[in-house]
């Protein structure tokens, strides 16, 4: 079964999938009709095939934990795949991309490594790793580039420290993982790069077998129930998944923050709301810019329209969180005082983020010792000269002149 | 307020944690949920129902 049956019977105008931003926090303005006026809307993908577009917050988490739909295995990026490739199936251990058992088989050797208790226990590592890179930057030449002085280093060395990975390894896979997020990176070479992490994890797997250390691969490697292959594919995934996310949530956040004096001051008065704004900034930004696929293992209705087997369903993360149904008030407007609500920023569904819990750790400790160190700081460039990540899976920024 | 959990259902997400300490916690070796009370008293419905609000697995209900 493929996503590339014609569907033009139930499907007369597809639309093409919002891509274009007029703001650089504010998801595409076309979100805010389709939800008042097409909330399930046929749309046709950048790689030429149709399908359905999910905007509204209830309809969003509604596919995502519905068993009937699928995950989808065909790349979301937007260099065409000639109509009716079949779709490969997933690689080994790509638990991302697996439906139940497998899915829940592989996903539950990791759940016990990320649970709120052990990722609070982690907390004082991170903020020494924090503490030790601001003083770096307090001694830099400025103006100095946020992403690569702080917001990348961070999160990587915390997950090379989990995994038991060497973090002098990362010139090659922070390469590799920003070739898989780019839009515009071919199929090859976008297996290339998958290829290249598979075989490094690979080898430290077969090192770790002879010579376990407390670390999450020689965890996998002495339960002893994944091949060698799944245990590479499920350490590059978690690589690839505990790099870019957080190292943009950080970066993303600290400019949206000095755009917005008001809330700043707010957390700079009381430090107690960090929790709070840092599911606000996960709500407000939604790095996933353009949404989670999953593709409909049977035919069924969803809202009065009728999805046939094999098409792929949209469901659009940043305009679930931008739905004034579930955020009252003005969901466009950042507000660290907003009342958490469920938030889609890590998805929803069996295969919500397992790395959550690690996220937040990470955000409010960079996010909240930054802001504090630093009182002056401010960017270094008028806000429409920094470059936007328009051209990766995940959004943010490409780099971040600071200066104080 | 009586609460049931499904552990065949839960990814291990914490997010009930988060919501309701109290109520909610996580198996050490697999993360599965582990509730602590079945029966919460008044003041802790709000945020156990907030934790079943945010489960992402639909693994939490709430009978009232
Ligand atoms: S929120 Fe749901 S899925 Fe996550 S740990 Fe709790 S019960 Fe399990």
């Amino acid at each position: 079964m493929t996503d590339t049956r014609p569907t033009t019977r139930t499907q007369p105008a597809a639309r093409p999938q919002p891509t274009v931003r007029t703001c650089p926090f504010d998801p595409p303005r076309e979100y805010r009709t389709l939800r008042d006026e097409d909330p399930i809307a046929p749309v046709a993908f950048p790689d030429g095939t149709n399908g359905w577009l999910v905007t509204r917050h209830a309809d969003v988490r509604a596919v995502l934990s519905d068993p009937r739909f699928g995950a989808n295995r065909r790349p979301a990026r937007a260099t065409a795949l000639p109509a009716g490739t079949p779709v490969p199936p997933p690689p080994p251990g790509m638990f991302l991309m697996m439906d139940a058992p497998e899915h829940t088989r592989i996903r539950r050797l990791l759940t016990g490594q990320f649970t709120v208790r052990r990722m609070r226990q982690l907390a004082p590592a991170v903020e020494r790793i924090v503490a030790e890179h601001l003083d770096a930057m307090a001694s830099a030449e400025q103006p100095v580039d946020l992403v690569r002085a702080f917001a990348l280093p961070i999160p990587s060395l915390v997950i090379c420290e989990l995994l038991g990975v060497p973090y002098e390894d990362r010139a090659d896979f922070q390469r590799n993982s920003s070739t898989m997020l780019r839009l515009d990176a071919s199929q090859e070479e976008v297996q290339q790069a998958h290829l290249a992490m598979n075989r490094h994890i690979h080898e430290l797997v077969l090192a770790k077998r002879a010579r376990p250390t407390d670390d999450i691969l020689s965890g996998l490697v002495q339960e002893g129930s994944l091949t060698d292959e799944e245990m590479a594919g499920v350490g590059a995934l978690l690589l690839l998944a505990g790099h870019e996310t957080t190292a943009n949530m950080i970066a993303l956040g600290t400019m949206c923050l000095l755009g917005n004096p008001g809330q700043l001051a707010a957390l700079r008065a009381d430090a107690s709301l960090w929790d709070n704004a840092v599911e606000e900034l996960l709500r407000y930004l939604t790095i996933i810019q353009f949404g989670l696929r999953r593709v409909a293992r049977e035919d069924l209705e969803l809202d009065g329209h009728h999805i046939e087997a094999g098409t792929t369903v949209l469901a659009s993360l940043t305009s679930g969180n931008r739905d004034a149904e579930q955020f009252p008030g003005d969901p466009d407007q950042l507000d660290v005082l907003r009342k958490y609500s469920p938030h889609l920023a890590f998805g929803h569904g069996v295969h919500q983020c397992i790395g959550q819990q690690l996220a937040r750790v990470e955000m409010k400790a960079a996010l909240s010792a930054l802001l504090d160190r630093f009182p002056t700081l401010r960017l270094a460039v008028p806000a429409d000269q920094v470059p936007m990540r328009d051209d990766m899976l995940i959004y943010g920024v490409h780099e971040l002149p600071v200066t104080w | 307020m009586k609460v049931i959990i499904d552990e065949d259902k839960c990814v291990g997400a914490g997010q009930c944690v988060l919501a309701a300490e109290e109520v909610f916690d996580q198996r050490e070796d697999d993360g599965i949920v582990v509730l602590l009370d079945a029966v919460p008293s008044e003041e802790l419905h709000s945020s156990v129902e907030d934790a079943a609000a945010r489960c992402p697995a639909l693994a939490i209900e709430v009978l009232k």
